[in-house]
């Protein structure tokens, strides 16, 4: 039997979307998301490493609005997926499984990170918020 | 009626012992990442300013230098193991998922050692 007509079990789209399933593809996507980002970094990096002439071309990257707003966003997708890991480790280790203990954890992660993400979009607001 | 022995079937296809490399790896460096990834943060943060002399003067610093130096290399690792599972999960055909994770691993190895030099050169480059 070929693997694409083989019968499947029911997948994410017949299921009405749950409080807890956005928070578990949340934490899959904010973690690609920051993979993206690791190329800003290096790019970052690279253009300091690289001299004056390159750091002051990337400032001007850095400096675009859309890209001042992808760094909010970045600062914001670290610390749910800090949090939301947290609570996967904690599940590794074989606690918090009863539906209600998840349900809870679930809106404590959102609090932490959203607590979390006011405070350092607050500190960052010094960089990203006049026209450096 | 396959000849092949059930011993036969399972060889070559690694030992219990190496079959949660994978899963650890993405957890000890998450438990790093807790520490690097806060501390990346606060340091950038904090900085007088995002010129270049003030990135110079912060990462001459031997502690700046050295947690800097972990944390792009704790990210570039977690970041490729968690990228793999994504691409193991939702990339179909075989053909187009070991090509898809290829990809994926010589670009994390890319960034990682392009943002490793510079860590380098501009905590022991000088001031130039």
């Amino acid at each position: 039997m070929s693997s694409q007509s083989r019968p499947l079990s029911p997948h994410l789209q017949v299921y009405r979307p749950m409080y807890t399933m956005v928070l578990s593809i949340s934490h899959r996507a904010s973690g690609v998301f920051q993979s993206v980002g690791m190329l800003l970094l290096a790019y970052w990096l690279v253009a300091a490493a690289s001299g004056a002439e390159a750091y002051a071309k990337a400032a001007t990257f850095f400096g675009h609005p859309l890209v001042k707003l992808a760094i909010a966003a970045w600062i914001v997708a670290f610390w749910y997926h800090l949090f939301a890991g947290i609570r996967h480790l904690v599940w590794d280790a074989g606690y918090g499984f009863e539906k209600q203990t998840a349900r809870r954890s679930g809106q404590l992660i959102v609090l932490l990170a959203a607590l979390a993400s006011l405070f350092t979009l607050a500190l960052a607001w010094r960089h990203l918020g006049g026209g450096a | 009626m396959s000849l092949r022995s059930p011993l036969g079937y399972v060889l070559g296809h690694g030992s219990a012992r190496e079959g949660v490399h994978h899963w650890w790896h993405l957890r000890t460096t998450s438990a790093a990442l807790v520490l690097l990834g806060t501390w990346f943060l606060f340091s950038v943060l904090t900085l007088p300013d995002l010129g270049r002399a003030a990135v110079i003067a912060w990462l001459s610093k031997p502690v700046s230098a050295v947690m800097m130096f972990l944390f792009v290399l704790v990210t570039v690792w977690h970041s490729m193991l968690g990228v793999q599972v994504v691409v193991e999960d939702y990339v179909r055909g075989k053909g187009a998922r070991v090509l898809t994770l290829v990809v994926v691993r010589f670009l994390h190895v890319l960034v990682g050692a392009a943002a490793l030099f510079a860590v380098l050169k501009l905590a022991l480059g000088g001031k130039a």
